[in-house]
C-alpha cells in the first residue's frame, strides 16, 4: 500500500532490511561503520580466529579518540596499555584497508565529531559504532546507534548487524527557547522528566520548531543524550540546514550525485498521519538552564531549582539515596553556589564549535576562578582549527584559560583526564555516572554556558546572570 | 567467540537491588584497555568491590561469603550507559551466567545474549519476590529453564515465564552467534549491497 503514511525511522530501517527472521531480529545493512581503539580489537582477533575477511572495508572509517591524551600529541603514548591499543588500530586497519585518521593525523578527532563533519555521515543512512554516543549521527536523519564488539565483529565481516526493530517515540517540544537555554539542556530536560530509563526500548523522533530552528550542531548534541534517555537512538528529519551544513563536506557527493541525493534526501521525513507507539509532548517556555544533582543523567533539574527530595522521585529510595550521599548532596538543597573545583569542555556531546562560542562569550573579559582547573577539549582538530581562526581561543587565553587537544578526554576518563576523587566537575559530558570521570569523581552534567558561568565564578552560577 | 551451551541452570543467586546499575559500574572504562578478552571478571564492579588501595570492601555483596552462585539479581535499568562488551564479558568471566533484573537496557541485552549470558526479565513484583528468597535464605535455589522460558523460585515454587525471541533462544541452546547466522547469508547481503543506495 504505496499510501500509508510512514516514519522517518520506518523508512531508513525499512530501506535496509536485507532480511526478516520470523520471531527473531531483522538482518540490518550498515551503510557506515566506525571504529575506534577501545571496542574494535577484540573484534579483529574474533575474524582472525574465525579466519574471516572484511566484507567491505571502505564502509568502515577509523579514528583513535577514547584513549588517546589531550597535551603532547607529538610525542609517543605514555601509558603501555592505551599505546598497545592505537597500534592494534593502526595494525587492523592496515591489513584490511580501512581507512585510518589516528592521533597526528589531522583529521583526527572524536568519532561522532569526525564523521559528520568530514561528510561521512549523510542522511537516510544506518550507521553503526562500537560506542554509545553514535546516537549522535541522528541529527542528519539517520538510524544511528551503538553496539557491542560482538557486533563489530558482524559488521566487519558481513556488514550486517541482526536487530529486532524497536518501538517509535516521537518527542515534540515546541515554542521558543528561552534566554541562555541551549540543546544540552533541552536534552537534560527531556531526560529529567521521563528519567534515564524513560525511551528504552524505543526509538526516539525529535519533531516541533525547537529542532527545526536548531543548528546541526544542536541536533547532535540532543541525538547524543538519545541513549541517556534509554533510546537506542534519536533522529531529526533532514531539511535545508542539514543539506546547507552538508554541502562541500569532503565526503559528501558533488555534482550531479548531489543533487540525486538531495532529491532522495527530501524523501526523509515523517508522512502527516504515521503512527507511533508513543508520543511526548514538552513545552520549549517550561526549560531554563539544566543542572545535574545525581549519579544517572535523569537526576538533573533546572539550575534555579533545589535538589528534590526522594519522596519527590519516582524510583527506589534507596537508590536515590545512594546517589546522594556519593555526591555529597543533600534533599532540599540549592544547587545554586555550589562550589566547583573542575570544568569540563568537550566531548561528542559539546566539543563542537558552538559549545566553544558559547563557552566563550560568558568567559570573554572574565577571568577564570583561582581555584578552577579548566579542561577544555576540542572534539577535532577541524573544531581546534575553527576555534583559531574565528579568534576564540584569544578570548580563552586572556580570560586564563588553555586549548587541549582532541579526544574524549574526562568524559570517561580513560586517559591522564581524571578528575580526583571526592572533587566537583561541572561538566559538558553525557554521563554523570560514579567515578564516569575518575574513581571517586562527582559530576554535574550541564551546559557549555553553565560550564563557563562555574569556570569564571568558582560556584555553580545561572549563567544568564552573566548574560548582557 | 563460542560459548558454553545454555538450557536448565540451578544455582544459588547474589543480590545487587540498586537501580539503574551502569555499564561504568560493571567494569569501569580504565579497566577497557585490553586488545584480548581476557580477565574482565577480576575488575567486575571494581570501585564498588575494592577500596583504591585494592582492599576488598567488606560491605560488597561480592565479597561477603555467603552470597554466590551463577544468577546475579540487579534492580531495575540494569546494564545502562556505555554500549561496551566488556561489562558483559566480565560478569560471564566471573561465573555469571544469568542476568534478572525488572528492565535491562537494551545495548547490555543485545550484548549479553550475543556472548551467551541469558538475561532474563521479571515483573517488578517477582523481582521483589527474588529479593525477598534471597533474604531469608542465601542459599536459595533458583531454576532457570530456557526451553520452557521459566524462572522459577524453588523455595516457594513461585515461578515466571519470560520472554525471549525464538531466534535468539536457539542460539542459546545450542552454543551458536550472529556471526554463524551471517555468514551463512552473505550471497543475499552482497546482492542487498548491489543495489543500496550509498
Amino acid at each position: 500500500m504505496p499510501n500509508t503514511p510512514s516514519s522517518l525511522f520506518d523508512k531508513v530501517w525499512d530501506a535496509h532490511v536485507v532480511q526478516h527472521i520470523d520471531n527473531g531480529p531483522d538482518v540490518l545493512f550498515i551503510d557506515r561503520h566506525f571504529i575506534h581503539e577501545v571496542t574494535s580489537p577484540v573484534a579483529f582477533l574474533g575474524l582472525k580466529n574465525r579466519g574471516l575477511s572484511v566484507m567491505f572495508p571502505d564502509k568502515t572509517f577509523a579514528t583513535a579518540d577514547h584513549n588517546t591524551p589531550t597535551i603532547h600529541q607529538d610525542q609517543p603514548v605514555k601509558d603501555p596499555l592505551s599505546a598497545n591499543q592505537l597500534k592494534a588500530l593502526e595494525e587492523n586497519t592496515a591489513k584490511y584497508g580501512i581507512s585510518h585518521w589516528g592521533l597526528g593525523n589531522p583529521k583526527n578527532g572524536i568519532v561522532h565529531v569526525v564523521g559528520p563533519e568530514n561528510g561521512i555521515t549523510l542522511p537516510g543512512m544506518t550507521i553503526v559504532c562500537g560506542d554509545s554516543h553514535t546516537s549522535t549521527h541522528g541529527a542528519f536523519g539517520c538510524i544511528a546507534f551503538g553496539i557491542g564488539t560482538s557486533e563489530v565483529e558482524m559488521v566487519l565481516s558481513s556488514q550486517c548487524i541482526m536487530q529486532p526493530k524497536p518501538k517509535k517515540l516521537r518527542i515534540h517540544v515546541n515554542g521558543q527557547l528561552g534566554k541562555g537555554v541551549l540543546p544540552k539542556d533541552v536534552a537534560l530536560y527531556i531526560i529529567s522528566q521521563i528519567t534515564a530509563s524513560g525511551a528504552t526500548g524505543y526509538f526516539v523522533e525529535y519533531a516541533g520548531e525547537v529542532f527545526q530552528n536548531m543548528s546541526m550542531e544542536g541536533r547532535m548534541t540532543v541525538c547524543n543524550m538519545s541513549i541517556e534517555m534509554g533510546a537506542r537512538g534519536g533522529m531529526v528529519a533532514p531539511d535545508d540546514t542539514t543539506f546547507a551544513y552538508l554541502k562541500g563536506r569532503e565526503k559528501a557527493p558533488k555534482g550531479a550525485a548531489w543533487d540525486s541525493a538531495l532529491a532522495y534526501w527530501k524523501t526523509l521525513k515523517t508522512d502527516e498521519g504515521a503512527v507511533f507507539d508513543k508520543e511526548l509532548y514538552f513545552n520549549a517556555a517550561d526549560i531554563e538552564p539544566q543542572i545535574t544533582y545525581g549519579t544517572n543523567p535523569g537526576l538533573g533539574t533546572g539550575i534555579s531549582k533545589k535538589i528534590p527530595a526522594a519522596t519527590q522521585m519516582a524510583g527506589s529510595e534507596a537508590s536515590y539515596k545512594k546517589s546522594l550521599e556519593y555526591m555529597g548532596f543533600h534533599e532540599n538543597e540549592a544547587i545554586l553556589g555550589k562550589k566547583v573545583d573542575y570544568v569540563f569542555l568537550g566531548s561528542c556531546t559539546n566539543g563542537r564549535i558552538e559549545d566553544f562560542r558559547a563557552f566563550a562569550t560568558i568567559v570573554k573579559g572574565r577571568k577564570k576562578a583561582e581555584h578552577i582547573t579548566a579542561w577544555l577539549v576540542p572534539g577535532s582538530h577541524i573544531v581546534e582549527q575553527q576555534i583559531k581562526e574565528e579568534g576564540i581561543l584569544d578570548i580563552l587565553n586572556e580570560a586564563g584559560f588553555q586549548l587541549r587537544q582532541p579526544g574524549c578526554s574526562a568524559c570517561l576518563a580513560m586517559n591522564d583526564d581524571k578528575i580526583p576523587t571526592g572533587k566537583y566537575a561541572v561538566s559538558t559530558s553525557n554521563r554523570n555516572f560514579e567515578g564516569r570521570q575518575g574513581p571517586g569523581s562527582r559530576t554535574l552534567l550541564a551546559s557549555p554556558l553553565v560550564a563557563a558561568a562555574a569556570a569564571v565564578t568558582g560556584v555553580v552560577t545561572d549563567p544568564r546572570t552573566l548574560m548582557q | 567467540m563460542a560459548y558454553d551451551k545454555f538450557s536448565v541452570l540451578k544455582s544459588t543467586a547474589v543480590p545487587m537491588p540498586m537501580e539503574n546499575i551502569d555499564t561504568d559500574q560493571i567494569i569501569p572504562a580504565r579497566f577497557l584497555k585490553a586488545t584480548e578478552r581476557k580477565g574482565f571478571g577480576d575488575n567486575l564492579f571494581r570501585d564498588w568491590r575494592y577500596n583504591a588501595d585494592n582492599t576488598p570492601k567488606k560491605d560488597f555483596v561480592l565479597n561477603n561469603p555467603i552470597y554466590s552462585g551463577k544468577i546475579l539479581v540487579g534492580g531495575k535499568n540494569f546494564g545502562s550507559g556505555s554500549s561496551r562488551e566488556h561489562a558483559a564479558w566480565a560478569i560471564y568471566d566471573y561465573g555469571f551466567r544469568c542476568v534478572v533484573s525488572s528492565f535491562f537496557a537494551d545495548i547490555f541485552k543485545n550484548n549479553s545474549l550475543n556472548i551467551g549470558i541469558l538475561p532474563v526479565q521479571v515483573s517488578p513484583e517477582f523481582l521483589q519476590a527474588i529479593f525477598t528468597a534471597i533474604e531469608a535464605n542465601p542459599n536459595a535455589e533458583f531454576e532457570v529453564n530456557l526451553p520452557d522460558q521459566t524462572f522459577t523460585i524453588l523455595a516457594t515454587g513461585q515461578q515466571y515465564s519470560f520472554e525471549i525471541n525464538a531466534y535468539k533462544k536457539h542460539n542459546l541452546l545450542n552454543g551458536f552467534d550472529d556471526i554463524d547466522y551471517l555468514q551463512s547469508i552473505k550471497p543475499a547481503i552482497q546482492a542487498f549491497s548491489e543495489k543500496s543506495f550509498y
